[in-house]
């Protein structure tokens, strides 16, 4: 760490094998386990997670009531939870509401049903600016919310997070939830896009 | 504290970038970076992801920003293993500069002096005896808060009137645990604000929910809430 000049600075890339070749040393990171942790976070948890159980919320009545009424439990039935999905809360789009997710002070994400965080979502212009002119980040992202539908956000500043239960396509009636899913994106579960019919 | 990482309403970062098809990790140092500090913090003492987040809000905003998400993750685990000394302050700068040939002195492994602290269960939510002191649809206002240490009350939240949207399950109090001065867990609220409340009169309109721990809030007496 140092507050030298960019132009003086050591790349990250440097300074992350220095760490871990000093960890190492110390016996207190297994290289062998970092590999795997990596791979679980690029291939195991992401948003097709979340997308099944959009999907399964479009298609099952009684699941999607739950999934409104106690997140948590919902999902885990589903086999994800874990770190990061501690307690999880479904917002549902509808005709009249547009919910949005944030973490203004650092970037909280549920990890557990859309993996890591995009880079637009640790980005300090839309970390800050989601709280303050939303109706506009959202059309710089390519959004555009009628001017009748009220937007709320959601700025995850404590443990619980949000996953955004988004509305159903029209023209997708004889869909499968498998085929669902696959429509379903990691932007519009937080809320920064709608999914596209297909 | 007032840090680079509450970003709350700030502005000139530009606009929003549009979203692409991204891998989770643009550059393989970022996923060791990434692993490197999950894998440490519970060498730490307790896994105490409180004090990772304090830890990125104590970064100079140049360590915060220059280097991006991965980046701020790499110096706050250095900021907490030096810390604890588990390294040496400059032992990482000194060891990349050996590594890349230039000829310097790395600073000998300190003894470590880890935070005497032991999570009382896994996680951050915990149960308590107390009722909460607030319900759904109370009328509450922020405090004044302006601590030198952590806090989850952000700078655009501070001295502002909203209303509780809902009771969340009690969790573990960032403001001490983050300095391992204990868990002390509280109630945790939903509270929704108007934009015109935060940003006045000229805003979008639109409503921002928090979730905020007990001690940020006072009950807005009925007479004044009718005004």
């Amino acid at each position: 760490m140092s507050k030298a000049a960019p132009a003086d600075r050591l790349s990250p890339a440097l300074r992350t094998e220095a760490l871990e070749q000093l960890l190492v040393e110390r016996e207190l990171v297994d290289p062998a386990v970092m590999d795997k942790f990596i791979k679980t976070y690029e291939q195991d948890v992401g948003p097709l997670n979340g997308a099944k159980v959009v999907a399964r919320a479009w298609t099952d009545p009684g699941y999607r009531a739950w999934l409104l009424r106690d997140g948590t439990a919902a999902i885990k039935d589903m086999g994800y939870g874990g770190p990061q999905g501690e307690h999880m809360v479904v917002l549902e789009q509808s005709d009249e509401v547009h919910h949005v997710v944030v973490c203004t002070l650092c970037s909280c994400y549920p990890w557990p049903v859309l993996g890591l965080p995009p880079s637009w979502y640790k980005d300090p212009a839309y970390r800050a600016g989601m709280v303050r002119t939303p109706r506009r980040v959202l059309r710089e992202m390519g959004l555009e919310v009628p001017e009748g539908k009220r937007i709320e956000v959601w700025d995850s500043s404590a443990e619980v997070r949000y996953l955004v239960l988004p509305q159903r396509p029209p023209a997708t009636e004889d869909l499968d939830a498998e085929a669902l899913a696959a429509l379903v994106t990691r932007d519009a579960m937080v809320g920064v896009a709608e999914v596209a019919a297909p | 504290m007032d840090s680079i990482a509450d970003m709350g309403g700030t502005q000139a970062w530009g606009p929003a970038q549009v979203p692409t098809d991204e891998p989770p990790f643009a550059e393989p140092w970022e996923g060791r970076s990434f692993a490197l500090t999950v894998l440490t913090m519970g060498r730490i003492s307790g896994r105490n992801l409180d004090a990772f987040r304090h830890a990125l809000g104590r970064l100079h905003p140049i360590d915060y920003l220059v280097d991006g998400y991965y980046g701020r993750w790499l110096n706050a685990a250095e900021l907490m293993l030096t810390d604890s000394r588990i390294l040496a302050p400059g032992a990482v700068d000194a060891r990349a500069r050996r590594n890349r040939g230039e000829d310097v002195t790395e600073p000998p492994f300190p003894e470590p002096s880890r935070p005497d602290y032991k999570p009382t269960a896994a996680g951050s939510l915990r149960e308590i005896d107390r009722d909460p002191v607030f319900a759904a649809g109370d009328a509450v206002r922020t405090k004044d808060m302006h601590p030198e240490g952590p806090t989850k009350l952000s700078g655009y939240l501070r001295r502002r009137s909203g209303t509780v949207t809902a009771i969340r399950p009690p969790h573990v109090l960032p403001d001490t645990h983050a300095v391992f001065e204990g868990e002390n867990p509280q109630h945790v609220y939903t509270v929704g604000f108007s934009s015109t409340e935060l940003w006045g009169p000229d805003a979008e309109p639109f409503t921002v929910h928090a979730d905020l721990f007990e001690s940020y809030l006072a009950k807005i007496p009925e007479s004044e809430a009718d005004q």
